[in-house]
């Protein structure tokens, strides 16, 4: 079973996205979505070869739910920025963040929440994987935005994936 | 039905705002970090937006409608990598090490750094058995 199924996750997703874009449920549907859920990640498997481990699903969920509030919330604050403070006010700056997670996915997952709550932005991160550089649109206050991440998403992160 | 036309009209002209708003971002910024953060927003706030009423539309005429579901899943996936590649573009060809930060680890941010991971490479001082 895991030598067919080497990431079964994947394999579900695939097969609801599927589902999904064909919009109709019928059997073949299901028949098509099988074999997609199945080639797939055999053919994938050669470069993929761990699988994240996570711990809490539930909370991960939860972490979904509190990013998608947050890029609300952070969308008007950036359209304050741009609609009514000046350009020579504006305070740009790059953050250094130091991470403690070491999973290649919770980082990936890290980096791409960071970018996509907008006034901030990951732009890079250090060869060995343990730093993050983010630009951030306008922060008087760099080292709040700095512990912000770290405490908001990172922490819940740490306790996902394990 | 006529409330539902209301609400389903302002969450349209409101997505429709905020990628006005990208847009006049991208004009109003000075440099390219700034504006890179315009199109978070549009694809965020205005898109999802969009999505969200095609779906209550599809499901008030007894539809269901699973695309814009994957839509949104897409675009969750793709822009913050669109985002970091623009930025690592931009640091490559306009910027040098110097304009930014110091790491504070041993390793320099990986676009800069040429040798890779240090714990990667041959430790030379180590002594020759």
């Amino acid at each position: 079973m895991t030598r067919l199924y080497p990431h079964p996750w994947l394999s579900v997703l695939l097969f609801l996205t599927w589902f999904g874009l064909v919009n109709q449920l019928k059997i073949g549907t299901a028949v098509m979505a099988l074999i997609l859920a199945t080639a797939i990640p055999l053919l994938t498997a050669q470069w993929w070869p761990n699988r994240p481990r996570i711990r809490a699903p539930l909370a991960l969920a939860r972490y979904v739910l509190l990013v998608l509030w947050d890029i609300l919330v952070a969308n008007v604050q950036v359209a304050k920025i741009i609609l009514f403070l000046p350009n020579d006010q504006i305070q740009s700056r790059w953050i250094v963040v130091p991470i403690d997670l070491t999973s290649p996915e919770a980082i990936t997952l890290l980096a791409g929440t960071i970018t996509m709550t907008p006034g901030t932005l990951t732009a890079d991160m250090s060869a060995d994987g343990t730093v993050l550089l983010i630009h951030s649109l306008h922060a008087p206050d760099p080292d709040a935005i700095r512990d912000d991440i770290k405490a908001r998403y990172e922490s819940r992160l740490k306790r996902i994936f394990a | 039905m006529m409330i539902l036309d209301v609400i389903l009209s302002a969450l349209l002209v409101i997505g429709g705002l905020f990628g006005l708003l990208g847009s006049f971002g991208l004009l109003k910024l000075r440099d390219t970090m700034q504006r890179l953060h315009a199109p978070t927003k549009a694809t965020t706030v205005g898109v999802g937006s969009a999505l969200v009423v095609s779906m209550l539309y599809a499901l008030a005429q007894g539809r269901v409608s699973w695309h814009e579901l994957l839509i949104t899943l897409f675009l969750l996936l793709t822009a913050p990598i669109t985002g970091n590649l623009l930025a690592k573009a931009h640091m490559h060809s306009r910027m040098r090490k110097d304009d930014l930060p110091p790491t504070g680890v041993t390793d320099d941010w990986a676009t800069f750094d040429k040798d890779g991971p240090s714990h990667l490479l041959p430790d030379l001082d180590a002594p020759k058995s």
